[in-house]
């Protein structure tokens, strides 16, 4: 079933936040956002800018009617800056004017009185400051320490991964519509309505009642709206609720990417030790995130850094310390894969590290070391593996030794381009790692002309979340999927949602969808069984019809429906999901964390030009455990954006914020993402075949965040491919591989012996002021 | 008073020229399938095509509406998302939503546009050729794959597209709507009508706005305009003898299609795509790029290497400078504020003159150059001659190499050569570290494009003896 958005996508008919037909007298706002990164804010001079020909009003810390505050996880995001700034772009003040042009002029003029003060950018600094946002957190397994006495190799290094900004194409907004009795109707471009209904009620005051948050669609996530939604969106709400009139902010491309977190830029030290088979006997971890200057979501971006450190791979001995740090940056945040990519980053730089040294291919210890089916995870949960079944075929179908044959052919034959291959094995964990962030809710009516709504607190945002619960309800009722409407996603319809993140919205809302959709189709059964004079269990749904021992009835879908309603028997329902099975005791750091895990193993093919540093992605060839997909069209989409965005990732999406805290890379202009000329020219995806059970909806495992991680193979495909031009290179274990770092690299001095360490910790730099 | 067709509409406003195409549709016409993604051009969700009339046809190129002035669209017909819409999904739209092309949606008006732009085009349907027409529009979703499979259906379905007059074919196939046919006899008729506004002594003067409004798009709404790209005399390619002319409001795309050009430079089309993207360099115009005065400006560095002649207009007087001599320190120009450049020449090379760009950006296409350069080299069978080297991103101006390029003449051509030349062209330079780039890299990377240069155009020189390894 192709998406059910796409008629009117490409007819230009879907409504995003700014398309919304504005009411008369809508105001716009503007925010003010701190020009430094750090300092003590003294005053604010808002003079000029309330001059300002259509300005309403001008918001401070002191406006707001409830609490400044709107820090998730953390309360340590105020609003509004009160006595500090924090980060470049930190709101200081919310302009509300007639016109947009006026709100945003007037911004411009205001002036903040701030003194400087420090500014950390780099989170090995924040931890050694003691600048922790939360405690540390530590995963072991086995005995570490004695297990290095085993190890026949021991190799340790650094590995860094640069953030990345989100880049949905529609920025963040939010539009604020007063109702009779204070109440306030929300419409914010959020993956998270709950979230964004809390921090709206906490800052103007209102109890969440009062509140409703609806989304129709958002225009891309990726994470960056799941808590950064929230700030425009309480910003709009206190305007409209002290004025009375609607407000709506929909923030410029330069705007958001200046004011919202990115994906966490890590730092971590490894060590790594091996047995005379390589096989991995320990692995000592320690990661260094850099969170920024709130909360927002970090410490649970930090937990899934740990559980995800290991990988694929069965490592009987493992610690791992994880440091969330205070930094001046932007909270950083959500983004596909949530502190996964992070954490697998550093143990294919280990083993890379490890195989250099050896003098062997990573392919040697990367496949030595798979986990199989009964391994635990450091965590404590057992594997049930792919890990063998997506490696080997994907050697098999892809014709391995020949790949790899044609490429030392090329290498030798060729002076100004080299190729490189790597193997990505991934193994993602799906359920919110918060084991209570498990459950959802759905909200079913059937109505007596047999059309069917649904609302859920799914989000649509491209993921074809929407496809899927029409999915759902057509198959249990068995009508046709013209006759299923998805509603918006409405916090007065489907309340107390969890967020549309951790790849498990299909899985959470789709079940929910089935319960509420059961329980409907039951009742409607015992209706017609009762007509029928039959047996209820010798009824069934098939294709729009009440069918006996399989052979259709007279009673059809829409006669069913009617009479039902004639016998006052309820055509809705309202069902709840919780994953079953799933706990996680944070004390000890052990549990059952996962309702399943996503498997695959993809093969990177790159080409590098010696002469200029630049390289084209040649092939990216992944076998994927995608359990029984219940929608190929739409899972296939989800796999190739997300490789691409984790190639992206990982080449030209570089975030540079100089030594002051403010972000360079500010504009489309100066943050590449790929082009349809930079993606791999060949994208193969085989869909593994895997009838075993599972808790995913219709056994189809979820797909959002795990394609992301096989991006991490080009890193590694590219850094053979320079060492094949100069085997001598310095090339750190530091993302992305830019054609910079590439170029550098090519004709870097030889590394010696004492240099065990990346230089560079983040990627800063002294930018001349222009 | 701006006149032209939106879709299937003719539209007659006062609003300010210097207003942008963009706020018009979505915010006076309500269209609001054109979305806003950056308003830098930089992404391609505003794409519109605009159609002008030439020859009695309408000819039809994508533009991103976020950088075009409503000054700039005078007499021509602009088309949106709506504008393509049909009764049912037209085949564009059929295609992307059979190959699972759109996920957000957010992007995709923009690329449905950009295709409609490709179907009317004169291109013959190849796969380069359909992706080139989308090759401006960004998707953060997809990763392009599926769009790439809905650009093949699209070439199927365009099999049979004759080479010219490809309206008719579009609508006799119901690709797009019949309204398209009746395009060309309306905008004569709007043509034939009075209008245009004339603008005051003190204008400012915009070409195709695609830096201008990037940079300053909120001064330049209600700002008093000249605009110069649809001034027709200031438009075009000939060829006096050796001496070629390009007119100061002659577009990229423009200058690319001239037989003249590609005659000359055999690998045009190559250097051209390593320059933003198809809709920006269907608007982009030369004057623009030099005016701009970006010290990685591609066409300044391109013709700094040929040497070009500026011809400067101030409404009254006319003066000639060398582009060589334009440049007068960061973002500072020999040009007084009512000049503008109406042309500019240059010696087209010939049989023994060679020619090379080289750009290395961040992203190879739509980006902005790391470093770029541009090299003649007049040769006398093993000697050169004359040689003339250029460089972008190296220092505040776009540079011509004096030093470099003086050291090479008169010299027989040997690996030694380059490399002591590019030592001579470190001199000569001051890189500073910014988003594009560190100063060691800039540095690096300037003698590495030099090094290009002339493995380019001399296979024979031993290329191990250029790539050395540091020890």
């Amino acid at each position: 079933m192709k998406n059910i958005d796409s008629k009117t996508h490409t007819r230009g008919e879907s409504i995003y936040l700014d398309d919304i037909p504005l009411i008369q007298g809508t105001l716009f706002g503007c925010v003010y956002g701190s020009p430094i990164a750090h300092g003590k804010l003294k005053g604010i001079d808002l003079a000029e800018a309330l001059k300002v020909e259509g300005v309403v009003q001008i918001y401070t810390h002191k406006d707001i009617t409830g609490e400044n505050q709107i820090g998730g996880i953390v309360p340590d995001e105020p609003l509004l800056a009160e006595h500090h700034v924090d980060f470049c772009g930190m709101p200081v003040a919310f302009v509300v004017a007639e016109t947009d042009e006026a709100a945003r002029h007037a911004a411009k003029l205001i002036k903040a009185d701030i003194e400087p003060l420090p500014v950390i950018t780099d989170p090995r600094e924040a931890q050694a400051l003691g600048q922790l946002i939360v405690p540390p957190r530590t995963h072991r397994l086995g005995d570490i320490d004695a297990a290095w006495q085993q190890c026949e190799y021991i190799f340790e290094g650094q590995a860094d991964t640069n953030g990345q900004e989100h880049l949905y194409i529609e920025t963040q907004g939010a539009y604020a519509i007063p109702q009779e009795n204070d109440a306030i109707k929300l419409y914010s471009s959020t993956q998270s309505p709950r979230a964004t209904q809390a921090a709206s009620c906490k800052v103007t005051g209102l109890p969440m009642h009062q509140v409703e948050v609806d989304v129709i669609r958002l225009g891309g996530g990726f994470g960056g709206k799941e808590d950064q939604a929230n700030a425009w969106a309480a910003l709009c709400a206190l305007a409209a609720h002290t004025l009375k009139k609607p407000v709506k902010y929909s923030l410029d491309r330069m705007e958001d990417m200046r004011m919202t977190g990115k994906r966490h830029p890590y730092s971590s030290d490894f060590k790594i030790g091996l047995d005379k088979n390589y096989k991995i006997l320990a692995y000592d971890v320690t990661f260094y995130q850099n969170a920024g200057a709130a909360a927002d979501l970090s410490p649970a971006v930090l937990e899934r850094t740990l559980f995800h450190c290991t990988n694929s791979y069965f490592i009987p001995n493992v610690k791992a310390v994880a440091y969330s740090c205070r930094t001046h940056l932007p909270p950083n945040t959500a983004f596909r894969g949530f502190g996964g990519p992070q954490g697998m980053f550093v143990i294919e730089a280990a083993i890379n590290k490890a195989a250099e040294n050896l003098g062997v291919n990573a392919t040697v210890i990367q496949k030595a070391n798979l986990n199989k089916t009964g391994d635990e995870f450091a965590y404590g949960q057992k594997a049930e593996s792919e890990s063998h079944a997506c490696w080997e075929k994907a050697e098999d179908i892809y014709n391995i030794e020949s790949v790899i044959k044609e490429t030392d052919w090329f290498n030798k034959t060729n002076v100004l381009y080299k190729k490189g291959i790597s193997f990505m094995p991934i193994c993602f964990g799906i359920s919110f790692t918060n084991t209570m962030m498990n459950q959802a809710r759905a909200l079913v009516h059937v109505y007596t002309d047999g059309s069917v709504s649904v609302s859920t607190g799914a989000v649509e945002m491209g993921q074809g979340v929407n496809t899927k619960m029409i999915q759902v309800a057509s198959h249990v009722f068995a009508i046709s999927p013209d006759k299923v409407k998805l509603k918006s996603t409405s916090t007065d319809r489907v309340a107390n949602t969890s967020p549309s993140a951790a790849s498990a919205t299909a899985d959470l809302n789709g079940k929910a969808t089935y319960l509420a959709c059961t329980a409907i189709a039951e009742r409607l059964l015992a209706v017609a069984a009762e007509e029928l004079h039959v047996d209820v269990s010798t009824l069934s749904l098939k294709d729009e019809f009440v069918c006996a021992n399989g052979k259709n009835t007279e009673i059809d879908w829409k006669r069913l429906v009617m009479m039902a309603f004639f016998k006052r028997v309820n055509l809705s329902e309202h069902a709840h999901y919780a994953t079953p099975i799933i706990h996680y005791d944070k004390l000890k750091e052990k549990g059952h964390p996962f309702a399943y895990h996503v498997y695959g193993t993809a093969i990177t093919e790159v080409t590098i030009d010696c002469l200029r540093g630049t390289y084209t992605i040649d092939a990216v060839k992944v076998v994927h455990d995608f359990g029984q997909s219940m929608n190929p069209m739409i899972d296939r989409g989800q796999i190739e954006g997300g490789i691409v965005q984790g190639l992206g990732w990982m080449t030209i999406e570089e975030l540079i914020y100089d030594k002051d805290g403010k972000l360079r890379s500010n504009a489309l202009s100066t943050y590449k993402v790929p082009d349809i000329y930079s993606v791999p020219k060949v994208l193969d995806i085989d869909f593994l075949d895997n009838s075993k059970d599972n808790l995913a909806i219709f056994r189809s495992k979820a797909v959002g965040e795990p394609p992301l991680m096989y991006g991490i193979g080009a890193f590694f495909a590219l850094r053979n491919a320079i060492k094949t031009f100069n085997p001598k290179a310095q090339v750190p274990f530091s993302a992305p591989m830019t054609p910079e770092k590439t170029l550098m690299a090519l004709y870097s001095k030889p590394l010696q012996p004492d240099q065990e360490k990346n230089e560079e910790t983040t990627s800063s730099l002294e930018v001349n002021s222009q | 008073m701006t006149k032209f067709i939106l879709n299937n509409k003719e539209i007659t406003t006062v609003l300010p020229q210097g207003m942008l195409l963009l706020d018009f549709i979505r915010y006076q016409q309500n269209l609001k399938g054109t979305k806003i993604g950056c308003r830098e051009g930089d992404c391609g969700a505003c794409t519109v095509l605009l159609g002008e009339l030439k020859d009695g046809q309408v000819k039809y190129q994508s533009a991103t509406s976020c950088l075009t002035p409503l000054g700039n669209i005078h007499n021509k017909h602009v088309v949106t998302v709506e504008g393509v819409n049909m009764e049912a999904l037209n085949p564009i739209q059929q295609a992307m939503c059979d190959t699972g092309g759109t996920q957000c949606g957010f992007c995709t008006p923009g690329f449905i546009v950009s295709m409609a732009g490709y179907c009317l085009s004169d291109a013959e349907p190849t796969q380069q050729n359909a992706v080139a027409a989308v090759d401006g529009n960004i998707c953060r979703c997809t990763g392009y794959k599926s769009i790439e499979r809905a650009l093949d259906k699209l070439n199927v379905l365009l099999a049979d597209k004759p080479g010219q007059d490809a309206t008719t074919f579009v609508t006799e196939k119901a690709i797009l709507p019949s309204y398209f046919i009746s395009i060309p006899e309306r905008l004569k008729l709007l043509q034939a009508s009075a209008n245009g506004t004339q603008p005051k002594p003190a204008a400012r003067f915009v070409g195709g706005g695609t830096d201008l409004y990037v940079q300053q798009h909120e001064a330049m709404v209600y700002a008093d305009i000249d605009f110069l790209a649809p001034k027709q005399e200031l438009k075009g390619v000939s060829l006096n003898s050796d001496t070629c002319t390009i007119g100061g409001a002659t577009t990229v795309t423009q200058f690319a299609s001239s037989p003249i050009i590609q005659k000359a430079f055999a690998n045009v089309q190559q250097y051209v795509e390593l320059v933003s993207s198809t809709p920006i360099r269907n608007i982009a115009t030369f004057a623009g790029n030099f005016v701009n005065a970006s010290p990685i400006g591609d066409f300044s560095i391109f013709f700094l290497a040929l040497d070009a002649q500026l011809e400067m207009r101030d409404g009254t007087s006319t003066r000639n400078i060398p582009l060589r001599q334009f440049y007068k320190g960061y973002k500072t120009l020999d040009k007084q504020p009512q000049e503008y450049i109406s042309k500019f020449s240059f010696r087209l090379p010939d049989a023994n003159t060679l020619f090379n760009f080289e750009k290395v950006s961040k992203r190879t296409h739509l980006d902005i150059a790391s470093v770029n350069s541009a090299i003649e080299l007049v040769m006398n069978g093993d000697t050169i001659t004359v040689a003339s080297i250029s460089a972008g991103g190296v220092g505040p101006t776009p540079l011509y190499l004096t030093k470099a390029s003086a050291f090479f003449t008169g010299k027989t051509l040997t690996e030694d050569l380059v490399l002591e030349a590019i030592e001579i062209a470190q001199t000569e330079v001051s890189p500073i570290s910014d988003a594009r780039g560190t100063d060691d890299y800039k540095r690096l990377l300037l003698g590495q494009l030099i090094k290009a240069h002339f493995i380019k155009l001399f296979p024979a020189l031993q290329i191990d003896k250029l790539l050395t390894l540091a020890v």
